[in-house]
């Protein structure tokens, strides 16, 4: 394992625990308001500092990114489910009506800038965690299809794949037994990916108003109210950024050596 | 060439026809009455009707997407239901904000990310490399909305190089009106860059292990001179396709940015929409956003034959 | 005194030792063969006369090019020195042009780069070597790009850039070994021609003894980073004083006896068979245009009988493979197995199929690396109705393995705990498993070194005998072709044009294209070692 490969599994490994102990124990009760303690700096009693309503800005951010953490996975989790048999389908003819359907369908929900899309799904349906979820796990699903796909493509022409056609198997039985279990790596590195992304994601549309709504705590509406204290209280808007931060470099450090583990391209001397 | 710009066209056509059904779509199942929602609830209902058919309202579903396409294609984008205005105008008083911001951005992130990945891939594994990787690590993970208020915390409250926000307008000159986005621009621009420069460096770095490389050293070229001459533009292709990729990141951030900077652009305008359920102007700006994103594509497709002459012949 | 003269050459690639105590000399107008299979290091002493090593490369010993040590010389005057003193061509003309810049500008640069004359001098320069190495500018303009040409018009260039500026010394690392058979001929011809003309020293690395024997002035052998055997070529033919080069001479010009065929009734009946593929518009409107890659192809192999199939790349070969297999359709005719059709439009007709397997080129791309053997080999049986499980299919995994030479024990491994050759044998243990009355041989041996090959081979001909086998052995190598079949089909764009009993075919060929194929490939010089040293190989 690359050290990299460590610092990410370490960060991460951390951020998570982090949220899941909020699940049992936070220093203060997250939403618990104490206006004459407001905006404290960082002290012993509050390591992070208070913010405007006097809440325990620590307290905050663990639950912010369980808040988080959870809009991302769930997001990564619907790309998955949906682009993953989608690209399988697509390889399995190329270029066949199948693969040109899903792969135009793609484009389409390509063309749509993420924040289009979420604008679009708020404006119709209003602001709210699953609507940020719903938009940024769509975006998810022809991102994984064209991964897969790629990967799978380039599979087909194999011969250990003309082999199993040879044996009379199926294209989905060919899929499910030898296409999926050698294109997982790529897809275990992409969903990190996605995962680092949505975080970055959440917390943006969050910022703007379009994602978690108050009370729940994340780390995007915390930067949003921040937003207007920051002259006056910086504490309120560095931790949590600082925590954004931490879990998106813990990830991508750990897609990348992911990435470089699995697929070492030792530079072979021929003769 | 002219087959494959053709063919590149019609793909962009049928794009945005598809694109704009499916917001069409999308806002017709919203729910509520616009009529309603601008008279109010104590309207009577004869004023009502005659809004309805004054907004085209009452038409066919299929008669009012014709109409909208048809008056965005003249450049009319319908009247906005809380302003009473036309749409086309507000979009453009804003679009003169965010579009600079979001062209001065993907200048400073080319303007970095090229030379920074350049360097890292001629530095391979040395120390030079891992710093700038280490650098862009950070800077990929940075949200710019984030950067953008520490930016101001340090350069317009601490060392007021920069005000804090707002806009003067362009007609204050050009100067004026670019120092006002620069700490926007950069503040967008860093994350970008950052990704953009280990895209290069790779690119690169993969092109470094083509035979052709090895080629240009048996000529006679030294390692700098064949990756200036053979490596980069080679290494373009795919650097190209996050280029297109990210001027839709960067309006999006540009739109969200101008918050933190109270800049009167899009974002604003959008974000008051949404509140004031402004459908029409919602509408709208997302088919603009869908369009730039499209059109960058269609760009970026023709820059590809361009660098790259294997597609001119292929049709 | 040489050209160039290697003296002691040790490297070690991190601190893995590659070549050992390599001599090794050219003298002007001379061409030098190196020879050996894979890993014998060949490849990278020629790399190493560039001084073009991967990293971590330690490297020993001394490289003097008329008296100038290289392996001391600055990257500057190295620089200096490659593409104008010394010019190198390489084995894979697909990649070795840079796909963005047009042929004539490539072949310029060499010149332009030493700045041996000014731009327009070298832009005419350049295009009276493109005009020497047979592309003359008015019929293949030099505004063209490396994907506008062929493999062998694309050697051609690479050549042009190693000349341009007339160098000293020439080295080509297995120049012709990507090429088809007709075109490699040509591309001796013209590297042979240069040598002469300019009075270059050629260094040559290559794998293939008879190309050796037709070119070299002297041949070096290499095995395992060592030289093991240096001379004159006709001397070190007549005398093969090292049991390696006696083996890999042996081992080229390997045959096997077939055991007599008896014909029967007929097995595998290809009747009139088209396969089209579509071409892309070049009209927006004009009807869709079709290239038939496979042209109205009709032929029988009959049980028992052991049929080739020759041609160059491109000639339809592997597309008849597939659409025999039933894995694509057919436009036209049918493709009969036992008077069934292969193929059937719901897909797999498992009945038809079960009489056939395939063995493919590629050792390393044939297996999914992430099954065990006993798994890998019984894929096959998804054909039966009911396959044999537990006990029996474990002896029938221990009956394959035996087969084809190797032992029980191998079904608990991975593939990536085998070599080549040990692969190929496990791939014909997947085509023997369900006891199929044709196999395939789709370049089954075509990737593997000669000595591995010439065992391959020993073994198909025992499992004729063994398992009485039909087959259909398609491959481009003649020498090989003509050992191993009783029958022989020869295609050339998409057609068969000649067809008959192997020998036959060989000796007296009748198509004109046939002739030229034969007379193309190069061949070992015709001595017999078996009187001389030990038959033993």
């Amino acid at each position: 394992m690359s050290r990299g490969m460590w610092i990410g599994s370490v960060l991460t490994a951390l951020m998570l625990g982090l949220a899941l102990v909020s699940l049992v124990w936070t220093p203060y009760p997250y939403a618990q308001l104490d206006i004459p303690n407001k905006l404290l700096p960082p002290s012993l009693a509050h390591p992070m500092g208070t913010d405007h309503f006097g809440r325990d800005i620590l307290s905050m951010i663990m639950v912010g990114i369980r808040t988080s953490m959870g809009v991302a996975i769930v997001a990564v989790a619907i790309g998955l489910a949906f682009g993953i048999p989608l690209g399988l389908l697509a390889s399995q003819r190329k270029g066949g009506w199948v693969d040109e359907m899903i792969m135009r369908t793609n484009d389409v929900i390509f063309a749509f800038p993420l924040l289009a899309m979420a604008i679009l799904i708020t404006a119709v349906f209003g602001p709210s965690a699953t609507n940020a979820i719903i938009a940024f796990g769509l975006f998810n699903i022809p991102v994984f299809a064209r991964v897969t796909r790629g990967g799978a493509l380039s599979l087909w022409e194999r011969e250990f794949i003309f082999a199993a056609r040879v044996a009379g198997k199926s294209r989905l039985r060919i899929s499910a037994e030898h296409i999926l279990p050698n294109i997982l790596g790529i897809l275990i590195v992409q969903g990190t990916i996605q995962f680092a992304l949505g975080i970055q994601v959440e917390a943006a549309l969050s910022f703007v108003g379009l994602g978690v709504q108050p009370p729940t705590p994340s780390l995007g509406r915390m930067l949003a109210d921040a937003q207007t204290l920051v002259t006056i209280a910086p504490h309120i808007a560095i931790f949590p950024g600082l925590a954004i931060i931490g879990i998106v470099v813990g990830l991508n450090l750990m897609g990348d050596g992911l990435r470089d583990w699995l697929d070492p391209r030792i530079r072979v001397v021929r003769t | 060439m002219l087959r494959y710009t053709l063919k590149r066209l019609i793909s962009l056509v049928l794009s945005l026809a598809v694109a704009s059904l499916v917001i069409f779509a999308v806002i017709e199942i919203a729910p509520g009455d616009p009529a309603l929602f601008m008279l109010g609830v104590n309207a009577q209902p004869d004023t009502l009707a005659a809004l309805r058919t004054e907004l085209g309202l009452d038409a066919s579903k299929p008669d009012r997407y014709l109409a909208w396409v048809g008056g965005m294609l003249q450049g009319d984008f319908g009247t906005s239901y809380t302003y009473r205005t036309p749409v086309a105008g507000m979009i453009a008083d804003r679009l003169w904000v965010s579009l600079p911001l979001t062209i001065y951005a993907l200048v400073i992130s080319i303007l970095l990310a090229f030379p920074a990945g350049i360097y890292a891939a001629s530095r391979r594994g040395k120390m030079g490399d891992a710093a700038m990787m280490g650098t862009t690590q950070l800077g990929v993970a940075i949200p710019n909305f984030w950067f953008a208020m520490m930016l101001v915390l340090v350069f317009a409250v601490n060392l007021r190089w920069f005000n804090a926000g707002g806009f003067p307008g362009w007609d204050k000159g050009v100067w004026t009106g670019l120092h006002a986005l620069t700490l926007p621009a950069i503040a967008l621009a860093l994350p970008q860059a950052s990704i953009l420069a280990r895209v290069m460096r790779s690119a690169l770095l993969d092109v470094l292990g083509e035979d052709f490389m090895r080629t240009a050293r048996a000529k006679g070229l030294s390692r700098g001179q064949a990756l200036w001459r053979h490596g980069l533009r080679n290494a373009l292709i795919p650097v190209l396709t996050i280029i297109g990729l990210q001027v839709s990141f960067l309006l999006a951030g540009a739109i969200i940015i101008e918050q933190v900077f109270y800049l009167p652009g899009l974002g604003r305008l959008i974000f008051q929409s949404i509140n004031s359920r402004d459908l029409i102007v919602v509408e709208s700006v997302v088919m603009l956003l869908v369009f730039v994103v499209i059109t960058v594509n269609f760009l970026v497709d023709l820059a590809y034959a361009l660098v790259d002459p294997r597609l001119r012949t292929r049709t | 005194m040489s050209l160039l003269e290697i003296k002691g050459l040790n490297l070690s690639i991190a601190g893995k030792p590659i070549l050992r105590d390599v001599d090794l000399t050219v003298a002007k107008g001379e061409i030098v063969a190196v020879t050996g299979e894979s890993g014998s290091g060949k490849s990278i002493t020629a790399f190493s006369i560039m001084q073009l090593l991967p990293e971590g490369a330690e490297i020993s010993g001394a490289i003097q090019l008329d008296g100038t040590e290289l392996t001391t010389l600055p990257e500057t005057r190295l620089c200096a020195l490659r593409g104008a003193r010394i010019g190198m061509v390489f084995q894979e003309p697909m990649s070795a042009l840079n796909p963005v810049k047009t042929i004539g500008d490539q072949v310029a640069e060499t010149i332009l780069i030493h700045g041996a004359m000014p731009k327009d001098q070298a832009r005419a320069q350049a295009h009276e070597m493109l005009d020497r190495v047979g592309l003359p500018p008015d019929q293949f303009s030099p505004t063209r790009f490396p994907h506008e040409l062929s493999g062998g018009q694309r050697q051609r260039v690479v050549i042009a850039m190693a000349i341009a500026l007339r160098p000293d010394l020439l080295i080509a690392d297995e120049p012709t070994t990507a090429l088809d058979v007709t075109t490699q001929a040509q591309i001796l011809d013209l590297l042979k021609g240069l040598v002469a003309e300019f009075d270059m020293g050629l260094l040559m690395i290559t794998h293939d003894l008879a190309v050796v024997s037709d070119m070299a002035d002297r041949i070096v052998v290499m095995r395992a980073g060592e030289v093991v055997e240096t001379g004159p070529t006709r001397q070190l033919f007549a005398r093969m004083r090292h049991p390696y080069t006696r083996m890999l001479f042996e081992a080229s010009r390997h045959s096997v006896d077939l055991p007599e065929k008896h014909s029967s009734e007929p097995l595998l009946s290809v009747q009139n068979v088209v396969r089209a593929y579509r071409l892309p518009r070049t009209k927006l409107f004009a009807p869709a245009e079709y290239h038939r890659a496979v042209d109205r192809v009709s032929f029988t192999l009959r049980k028992g009988e052991r049929l080739g199939l020759v041609g160059e790349s491109g000639c339809g070969k592997s597309t008849l493979t597939r659409a025999i297999l039933g894995l694509e359709p057919v436009q036209g005719g049918q493709i009969l197995l036992n008077g069934a059709s292969v193929y059937t439009e719901r897909g797999a007709d498992l009945a038809v199929r079960r009489g056939m397997q395939v063995v493919f080129q590629d050792p390393f791309g044939s297996f999914n690396p992430r099954h065990r053997v006993a798994r890998l080999i019984t894929e096959p049986y998804h054909l039966l109705e009911k396959s044999p499980s537990g006990a029996a299919r474990a002896d029938a995994v221990a009956e394959a393995l035996r087969a084809v030479g190797l032992s029980p024990d191998d079904a608990g491994k991975y593939i990536h705990e085998f070599s080549g050759g040990q692969r190929q044998r496990i791939a014909i243990a997947r085509a023997l498993i369900i006891k199929p009355d044709l196999i395939l041989f789709d370049e089954a041996v075509s990737a593997l070194d000669v000595s591995v090959r010439a065992r391959i081979l020993d073994l198909v001909a025992e499992l004729c005998e063994s398992h009485d086998l039909s087959y259909l052995f398609i491959s481009h190598d003649l020498s090989v072709v003509r050992t191993i079949t009783d029958r022989v089909l020869v295609m050339r764009a998409g057609r068969i044009v000649e067809e008959g009993e192997t020998e036959q075919v060989f000796s007296h060929p009748t198509h004109p294209y046939t002739r030229a194929l034969i007379a193309a490939a190069p061949v070992l010089p015709d001595i017999d070692t078996q009187h001389r040293s030990h038959p033993h190989v």
